[in-house]
């Protein structure tokens, strides 16, 4: 056995973990061709790594098959109810920032507040016959939140991608997405609700609280712990 | 944990004392058509039911309640005045405590009559309160007419009525509408610059989607008309602040209430009512002065109720889910019953917890 961790199988954020382990000593790198999801670790003994989509690697902490594993914390709170007791988290890595927010059309001036947009959902569905549709693919997030909030007369909708076009595309009046500069949002004439901001994510270190780690993969860790904390 | 066939052998027990008092057996299926439920409850219900979909039918809910299928079930054919028993499994997510279970048997008690609503809500409460037997147990109560009452009676106009009813089970969203109406909250400097004028408000922003120009025009017209109305007084303030904070035993309970109903007299017949329903539940035997009641119970988790509510907790720990509730649901027969409507009350037992219970005391 050895101590296993997932990282992002590729783009800006692989690189940046990478380099984030790097600094502390620990070098990742991919083996074979560009293709190939297979790498290496360099620097600390008894190390896998595996290399996933940062989607998965929320499931694959929850199921054990990994110890270690870099994500965001949106996906992790999206995906794993009670999160807590499934994942710990080591280490927010200080890069991969997004926010989980709530927007509307900037063209709603009378609309700033969860409770604006509360209320405009009450008017809307009695003008319109249907729920003021709030497109997202983080449905529990969102839906968890709005109820807190106590926000009624609205529906999710599930938007897989380009979220922010569906406002005028006329399949949905809000969004609720990830966003990190807020740049995509203004090119698409919306706005953030003041209390709006449903989650502040960033790439985290997490540990599994399931997987097995006995023996030397528990000295791995503890070296490996040690190095992170350096 | 009780096993199946033993709750199933306790349910039957149960539902046939339902029987004995008069009711009928009724089915429902598992498989509810998502829409109505949707419709009733919003998008909060798919956090706490099972949502399936197929290509004909559309999404279909695994039955969360009973309740929902017997008003329909009632309201499209029913003789009155009736009294229907039934029981089966229910179905509700656990995304928070593993350790509910999310699929459970419950067996349940409705009564559409409209003859004597409290010798109903009293029929109801005495039924169930007997299938408990000697249970260690304590019961708690409460009445959604009475907040209800007050709402409606509040010294202010029709659109702030509408908009406290519409959050009366959102105590969050409610308090802040509350605070707004009271004056009570400060607003942010765009806020303030809409209010404070006239006309439409400008904007370099193109304006997209389905919500149109005249929408957004009429509530920035109905945001100054509100701002430029009167506040709730303090006085009538306070005086629902008290309502909701008031818990004791049903008679000095009442008592508090109707020195509440000085500032808010629109209360005055949903007390008549409770004193009604005590006098129906102290002839039915169940020990009044002894009976919590509860002003805000009921408001978090119980959405059709708009009466009556109670529930049966196992003596010490309210923080366990309740062994029985029930309560009265009016609006909801008009709300499903397409212009007809009837008084209606009713609740429902959890036999396995019941059985739970009995095993942890032996």
């Amino acid at each position: 056995m050895s101590l296993k961790l997932g990282v992002p199988s590729k783009g800006r954020l692989m690189d940046k973990t990478f380099a984030w382990f790097a600094k502390r000593g620990i070098d990742l790198s991919r083996t074979g061709s560009d293709r190939e999801y297979a790498g290496r670790v360099d620097g600390i003994g008894n190390m896998t790594l595996v290399l996933l989509s940062a989607g998965e690697i929320p499931r694959e902490l929850a199921a054990g098959r990994i110890n270690l594993g870099v994500t965001g914390t949106d996906l992790v709170h999206e995906k794993l109810p009670l999160w807590e007791q499934q994942v710990e988290q080591i280490a927010p890595m200080g890069f991969g920032q997004a926010d989980l927010i709530l927007a509307v059309p900037r063209a709603w001036v009378d609309v700033d507040t969860l409770g604006d947009l509360d209320a405009t959902a009450a008017a809307f569905r009695a003008t319109h016959g249907h729920r003021l549709r709030i497109a997202t693919k983080y449905h529990r997030l969102v839906r968890d939140f709005l109820i807190e909030a106590g926000v009624a007369d609205y529906t999710l909708v599930d938007s897989q991608g380009a979220t922010e076009g569906t406002v005028k595309n006329e399949t949905a009046e809000a969004i609720a997405d990830i966003t990190s500069t807020g740049e995509t949002l203004r090119a698409n004439h919306l706005k953030i609700l003041t209390d709006g901001m449903v989650l502040r994510s960033q790439a985290t270190l997490w540990r599994s609280r399931v997987a097995a780690c006995k023996g030397d993969d528990r000295k791995t860790l503890n070296e490996f712990l040690d190095r992170i904390a350096l | 944990m009780a096993d199946r066939e033993t709750v199933l052998l306790k349910a039957a027990d149960l539902r046939a004392q339902f029987e004995a008092a008069g009711a009928r057996g009724v089915e429902a299926a598992i498989l509810q058509p998502a829409e109505t439920l949707l419709d009733l409850y919003g998008e909060d219900i798919r956090a706490r039911a099972y949502v399936t979909t197929d290509a004909l039918r559309g999404e279909q809910m695994l039955r969360p309640d009973f309740t929902v299928p017997v008003v329909q079930m009632h309201m499209s054919d029913g003789a009155e005045p009736a009294r229907y028993t039934y029981s089966g499994e229910v179905f509700r997510r656990q995304e928070h405590d593993p350790d509910r279970p999310n699929e459970f048997i419950q067996v349940g008690y409705e009564v559409f009559d409209r003859a004597d609503p409290a010798r109903a809500d009293a029929e109801v409460f005495a039924l169930i309160s007997r299938a408990l037997g000697d249970l260690p147990i304590t019961a708690s109560t409460g009445d959604i007419g009475i907040l209800m009452a007050a709402v409606q009676g509040l010294k202010t106009d029709e659109r702030r009525k509408q908009a406290l009813m519409r959050h009366i089970w959102r105590p969050r969203r409610f308090r802040a509408l509350l605070e707004r109406f009271g004056g009570q909250r400060s607003v942010s400097e765009a806020r303030a610059a809409l209010l404070a004028g006239t006309g439409p408000v400008e904007t370099d922003a193109p304006l997209i989607g389905k919500r149109t120009q005249a929408e957004i025009a009429a509530r920035i017209d109905a945001l100054r008309a509100d701002h430029a109305a009167p506040r709730i007084s303090e006085t009538e303030l306070s005086a629902l602040e008290t309502l909701l904070t008031i818990r004791e035993t049903l008679p000095f309970a009442l008592e508090h209430l109707r020195d509440v109903a000085v500032d808010l007299p629109s209360i005055g017949p949903a007390l008549d009512r409770l004193e009604a329903r005590i006098g129906a539940l102290a002839a039915r035997g169940v020990d009044v002065d002894h009976l919590d009641f509860e002003a805000s119970y009921g408001r978090t988790s119980m959405e059709y109720y708009d009466g009556f509510v109670f529930g049966f907790y196992r003596q010490g720990r309210p923080d366990l889910p309740p062994l029985a509730t029930g309560g009265r649901y009016d609006a909801l027969t008009r709300y499903l019953g397409d212009g007809a409507e009837i008084p209606a009350v009713g609740g429902i037992l959890r036999p396995g917890l019941i059985l739970d219970l009995q095993e942890s005391l032996s």
